[in-house]
């Protein structure tokens, strides 16, 4: 299968890498949260790059699944995995209701609205003691097993992830080629085109919303039984602008483009210490750079580039057969 | 529906009227379209033409009037739902998708032909593959149709303007429409392109589907329509067989002024 030739290479690589080196601090720890980002910009992106609606409030949904699942496990002594269904139904109920007046929004006006979502949760997150346990947060969060085995020790944990970030991969590779994903680039390039074709644009907008909340909600609900610990910090708009510095680095629209995002923008603070105290300026200013001087994203264009360089060799191995240059 | 309407009729607009504030687009404005013909309108500019077509699409809600599409009032009816009853359109904007290849622009177009959705497409279920595989011969046999076959997997960014333009008609004919709306199709084109136009729309009223059309070309709508109406300050002027609205003194009158 030629469409998804980059897919297996992909999980070879990500599975690869945990069973090589289950002991490795960087593979299976950073590893983790990187998978966890990975899942987050993807889901943003199909939001944010193939629908063309900006989300300045993703982190606040993946809080959300996080929180109740939270809350349900410590407080009610629900099974998590049960739990993790019922956060993500909720999540889905709860955007469902927002995505109704917001998504008629566009532009700024849609980004401040999110942004004002965000905030509204946080805040929530912060202030309800009762219910979240406040600035504080919880603590004492049960774990996750399966078939009575318990996920324990970063090597379990980086593989529940990684299996959980490749199906969400796989699934929006999928959507990307079909008729929902072409709808969804109908709805960004020309709404009106895109109605007239007979595509109901208010529900494909709400359809793909509702879609890339209950994905974070669910990587929320793991993140937090891996850490048996949740506070708001985690949730903050800051994390949501992150995320959308991911999709933009990659590449809107792309797939990959927001996995390769995900993994330099999670490395990065590990490797350079100066990350810790300028890091709302660095993101800031990686988003500026991108947005003037690389508006396809870093990965989409050295992918394009690199591709250009391929059938340019071909081409010049092989006059006789010029390539016509136009794939990619 | 409430009011339905019987006859050979694909269209029938009763009593249309648009105002713009103190402004009257048009006004009390009647006429039936016939199944199967290609039916233009014309008037001077400012005439009413791109108004009457957002009308009929309901780009914008009329301030007066009906409109009938096959016996059904669909006045005020989104825009997609029109769609899904069978009525196509192209724009006088181009409305490309530039972030599509030609061939996925087509298969935008058969959307209505089929029915999966995110979480279907998300978990690739069998009938996904096949539907996509019907999507695709349809939308290349619109390629065919129009004569583009071989541009489908090129980007639609970078595509001259006359290309772009026959790429909109594909993808509204992939979506099997029983009318087509086209604003303004020859606006841009030159003489070669206009005629390969009129060759294609004549093909396309061949081939089963009304076209209504609005155009300022009038070498092509005498050359190609069965009726041709007559716009001027937003009212009908004239309606009748091109013959009849060439020689029509109102006519000559409202495009050519008088002393």
């Amino acid at each position: 299968m030629k469409r998804l030739l980059g897919f297996y290479i992909f999980a070879v690589l990500v599975l690869g890498l945990g069973l090589l080196f289950p002991d490795d601090y960087y593979v299976t720890v950073v590893g983790t949260t990187v998978i966890q980002n990975i899942v987050l910009a993807v889901s943003l992106n199909l939001l944010m790059g193939n629908a063309g609606q900006i989300s300045l409030g993703h982190a606040a949904f993946f809080g959300m699944g996080a929180y109740i699942s939270a809350i349900l496990t410590t407080r009610f002594g629900i099974n998590p995995w049960a739990a993790m269904v019922v956060s993500a139904i909720t999540v889905a109920v709860i955007s469902y209701l927002i995505s109704k007046p917001i998504l008629r929004l566009k532009g700024h006006y849609l980004a401040m609205a999110t942004l004002g979502v965000g905030i509204i949760i946080h805040i929530f997150m912060v202030q309800a003691d009762s219910i979240t346990g406040g600035p504080d947060g919880m603590s004492d969060i049960p774990g996750l097993s399966i078939l009575g085995h318990a996920i324990e020790g970063d090597f379990a944990w980086y593989m529940l992830f990684a299996l959980f970030m490749l199906f969400v991969v796989w699934a929006a590779l999928n959507i990307v080629d079909s008729r929902a994903g072409r709808a969804l680039a109908a709805v960004h390039g020309s709404e009106i085109a895109a109605q007239m074709v007979g595509i109901d644009t208010a529900r494909v907008k709400t359809h793909i919303f509702v879609f890339s909340t209950v994905i974070a909600s669910l990587v929320g609900s793991l993140f937090v039984h891996q850490q048996a610990f949740v506070s708001p910090e985690s949730f903050s708009f800051f994390f949501s602008v992150e995320l959308v510095t991911m999709v933009v680095l990659g590449g809107l629209a792309s797939v990959f483009g927001s996995v390769f995002g995900a993994v330099i923008l999670t490395l990065l603070p590990e490797f350079l210490l100066v990350f810790e105290d300028y890091e709302v300026l660095i993101y800031g200013a990686i988003l500026m750079i991108i947005m003037i001087f690389l508006p396809d994203g870093l990965f989409v264009t050295m992918k394009r580039n690199i591709l250009h360089w391929l059938q340019k060799r071909k081409g010049a191995e092989n006059t006789e057969h010029p390539s016509p240059g136009m794939e990619g | 529906m409430a009011m339905e309407t019987a006859g050979s009729y694909i269209l029938e607009v009763q009593g249309l009227e648009k105002r713009f504030g103190g402004l009257t687009a048009i006004g009390d404005l009647s006429f039936s379209v016939e199944k199967g013909v290609i039916f233009a309108v014309i008037g001077p500019n400012g005439a009413g033409k791109t108004t009457l077509f957002n009308m009929l699409t309901s780009v914008y809600t009329p301030t007066a009037g009906r409109i009938f599409f096959k016996g059904q009032d669909v006045t005020g009816m989104p825009p997609y739902r029109l769609a899904r009853l069978g009525m196509g359109r192209t724009f006088q904007n181009l409305q490309i998708f530039m972030n599509m290849t030609v061939l996925e622009n087509v298969m935008v177009g058969t959307h209505i032909k089929g029915r999966q959705g995110i979480l279907a497409a998300a978990l690739r279920l069998p009938y996904v593959l096949q539907e996509e595989k019907m999507l695709r011969k349809d939308a290349e046999a619109a390629l065919e149709f129009c004569g583009m076959a071989d541009l489908a997997n090129r980007s639609a960014a970078g595509l001259p303007y006359g290309i772009l333009k026959k790429l909109e008609i594909a993808r509204a004919l992939a979506a099997g429409p029983e009318l087509l709306l086209m604003d303004e199709p020859a606006a841009g084109l030159n003489d070669s392109e206009t005629l390969e136009l009129s060759i294609l729309i004549s093909r396309i009223r061949d081939s089963g589907t009304t076209v209504v059309l609005v155009e300022h070309n009038m070498g092509l709508v005498m050359d190609i329509s069965d009726r041709v109406l007559v716009l001027n300050y937003g009212r009908l002027l004239a309606e009748g067989v091109p013959k009849q609205v060439q020689t029509d003194p109102r006519v000559i009158e409202a495009y050519l002024g008088s002393d």
